[in-house]
């Protein structure tokens, strides 16, 4: 019989669920914890320098290596400091546990010092809550947090610990964890309906125009065999979402590239004159579908998701299927087999033919200047230097979209990108997360001088704790997707988009420890973006100084078909 | 169109402020809500009396149940025989002379209204119908007597025949 402390209770239940690295930051509410942290041997605490940067940092390791991540704050501006990345983690599906600290129970509803209610506030943007109103709850509500958090459609769940359930001076008998979580009113399914599944197959292999789209929940169930082994099979051409990248390689002759708003010329084409879309774990968002009456006129929709609320949700499936998308998708190879169905060859070759005409396009050729660097070369050069490998983490703006339509990415798990809720600053501890993560891995930050300022604090994290990141700035001085619509769609009216006021980043990274640099000439680009990347043990900042007047290019027209689209300036 | 949601959730804290939230999160309106625990004292049922298209009530199902505190979540009134819904409504009028009080009770009793708290000048009338009549009560009533208060409870709704929701 083991007698504990709640708190001494909270880190061996995170012990026994396995987490190694837990990001925080501490204050008064979670003072006992930290007490208790000291003792273990297993955690390994990483102390950001503001609690949003802590949880992008946690979000960013669940993304990076597939298990949940876990943040601990305190109580009041500890838990409000952490709303942006729980929205941000729950928009994108990601298994995030956020421990927060809160005032005794005695004092909750007296308007107590660093009282907020942080169940109340976070609750739209939470998987699900809990606030504990004894020690004994901690360890019960913390392991139903990550069974909930990892399971079903992944999310972000909140245990809101008030102080006196963590008093070292009471102790208790510690429940070990003997079965696995089990919930009456929580039971995602799993597998797919099967009769579902064979109407669905033999629409695949009977469609002519077919086209594979492929979403983030493809991505955090792990289904890249399965999507890689059918798209195969049938010759299927293959688009994604920006949550989708990396599930089936980018570079393979079957991949169109990403769709949308900012999609390819093919992926939008191919979906407008589609007569069935395969869509897996992607919920059919506005900056996917452009104008929903004029979605894809000719298509079957085949929806495959975990969460029944994202089918017929937006888009209306014709055949929708419940279920984990790697579950599913093997009920679809049983299917194929079963039923032996192939390719429809000449159906596919005349398809393919059409889709080769729009690749003929080239949309994603630019312009290069002499004298001025190029937002794309960057993401080129960077894609050339680190063999297409590196984990890559974005922020928000015209940079993240050349990162997507630019970088290859042939495995899962490598963009680390703030799809849904678009959150500028998320990029940088994001990726501190992936380097705690994934040490072994090249670990690379795209951003932006705008997005970057947003988080930069985490500078002096990764000096701490000697995170190696390499910073590519994509210094445009200005504020460039907002610049972008301000000269498309405001007549070229520039309103509070210039930055002329940034700091010296190469001066910034050394204040803080760090190596940094600039680069102006493109001809000094490439060896710019090797030398980062030789200084092994260093985190660099590259501060590129590139085309203010780039634009993201193509472009959907707003209110228009998939197919309605800007190509080049004009 | 008028849809009565019926939900069966964790009677624990915090479990309603889910559900109410997950409305106006979505833009969905309540028109009347009740909620009291079952004969489980684990569980609440909740009825939402609410109006929309089809679609946009099997949404709410949807996000509904998608509530980890949510057990089972049905459209009462698209169940396989339909569902019977009532409301309860507590009226008070002024009453100030004899004539009135004789047209009250009259109409009470036509309406199979009880008259539950009497005093020399005012009535009070408890009347259980559906929603419709409901309206026709607290209308007709208002046209023989000053109505000084009417209170509603929100309409309860339970499926017709062997169709029921347990956990």
């Amino acid at each position: 019989m083991t007698m504990m402390s709640g708190a001494q209770m909270l880190v061996r239940t995170l012990e026994d669920l396995g987490v190694d690295n837990l990001f925080g930051y501490p204050g008064g509410a979670v003072l006992d914890i930290y007490d208790a942290l000291l003792e273990s041997k297993k955690i390994k605490h990483i102390l950001g320098r503001h609690e949003q940067g802590v949880a992008h940092a946690a979000d960013g390791y669940a993304r990076a290596t597939g298990k949940v991540g876990v943040c601990l704050v305190t109580s009041g501006p500890g838990a409000t400091n952490t709303v942006t990345s729980i929205a941000t983690a729950y928009m994108d599906s990601i298994p995030l546990v956020v421990i927060t600290g809160q005032v005794g129970t005695p004092l909750i509803g007296s308007d107590a010092f660093q009282e907020v209610d942080t169940v109340g506030i976070t609750r739209p943007i939470v998987k699900h809550s809990y606030l504990c109103q004894s020690a004994l709850d901690i360890p019960k509500f913390i392991r139903q947090a990550f069974f909930l958090a990892a399971s079903g459609r992944p999310g972000p769940v909140v245990v809101d610990v008030p102080k006196d359930c963590v008093r070292p001076s009471m102790k208790f008998e510690y429940p070990e964890m003997k079965a696995p979580v089990k919930m009456r009113s929580y039971n995602p399914t799993k597998q797919g309906h099967k009769g579902q599944v064979k109407r669905a197959a033999k629409l695949i292999a009977d469609a002519s125009h077919p086209v594979m789209l492929i979403g983030g929940g493809a991505q955090l169930s792990g289904a890249m065999d399965e999507v890689r082994t059918i798209a195969h099979r049938f010759n299927l051409p293959v688009t994604s979402t920006l949550m989708g990248l990396g599930v089936y390689p980018s570079t393979d002759k079957q991949f169109l590239g990403m769709l949308g708003m900012h999609g390819t010329f093919e992926a939008n084409h191919a979906m407008d004159k589609s007569d069935l879309v395969f869509a897996i774990g992607c919920r059919f968002d506005d900056r996917v579908t452009n104008n929903l009456s004029k979605f894809c006129p000719a298509a079957k929709i085949v929806h495959i998701d975990i969460d029944p609320a994202s089918i017929s949700k937006t888009v209306v499936a014709d055949i929708p299927i419940v279920g984990d998308a790697k579950t599913v998708l093997g009920q679809f190879i049983d299917a194929f087999d079963e039923f032996k169905l192939q390719e429809n060859a000449s159906a596919m070759k005349q398809w393919w033919n059409q889709i080769n005409k729009w690749r003929e396009d080239n949309c994603l050729e630019y312009e290069k200047d002499s004298k001025l660097i190029q937002p794309q070369e960057i993401v080129e050069a960077v894609y050339k230097a680190t063999n297409g490998e590196a984990i890559i983490a974005t922020d928000v703006g015209q940079h993240q979209m050349f990162t997507a339509l630019y970088y290859k990415f042939d495995e899962p798990r490598h963009l680390l990108t703030s799809g849904g809720l678009g959150t500028m600053g998320y990029g940088f501890p994001a990726a501190v997360g992936a380097k705690i993560g994934c040490p072994d891995k090249e670990v690379c930050l795209f951003t932006g001088d705008g997005s970057f300022q947003m988080n930069i604090q985490e500078l002096s994290t990764c000096l701490e704790f000697n995170i190696p990141l390499k910073i590519f700035i994509f210094d445009n001085c200005t504020l460039g997707m907002v610049r972008q619509w301000q000269k498309m769609f405001y007549r070229g009216h520039i309103s509070s988009t210039n930055l002329n006021s940034n700091p010296d980043f190469v001066a910034l990274a050394k204040a803080y420890g760090h190596e940094g640099f600039r680069v102006t000439d493109p001809k000094d680009l490439d060896a710019a973006v090797k030398k980062a990347l030789s200084m092994k043990d260093k985190l660099v900042i590259v501060d590129i100084v590139c085309n203010t007047d780039a634009k993201v290019l193509p472009m959907q027209q707003m209110g228009g078909s998939m197919s309605d689209m800007f190509l080049g300036e004009e | 169109m008028r849809h009565v949601i019926s939900i069966l959730l964790e009677n624990e804290a915090g479990s309603l402020s889910r559900v109410v939230g997950l409305f106006s999160q979505r833009g969905y309106n309540i028109d009347s809500l009740t909620v009291a625990p079952t004969d489980d004292p684990t569980l609440s049922r909740c009825s939402i009396l609410t109006t929309g298209e089809k679609w946009e009530a099997e949404q709410i199902t949807k996000q509904l149940h998608k509530l980890v505190c949510v057990f089972r979540v049905s459209a009462l009134l698209e169940e396989a025989e339909g569902g019977i819904e009532r409301e309860m409504v507590l009226v008070k009028v002024n009453t100030p002379n004899k004539n009135a009080r004789d047209e009250v009770k009259g109409l009470a009793d036509i309406f199979n209204s009880k008259i539950i708290d009497v005093n020399a000048e005012i009535f009070t009338l408890e009347f259980v119908g559906n929603s419709s009549e409901i309206d026709n009560f607290i209308t007709t009533i208002g046209k023989l007597a000053e109505v000084l208060e009417v209170v509603r409870s929100g309409v309860v709704g339970i499926a017709k025949g062997n169709h029921f929701m347990k956990p």
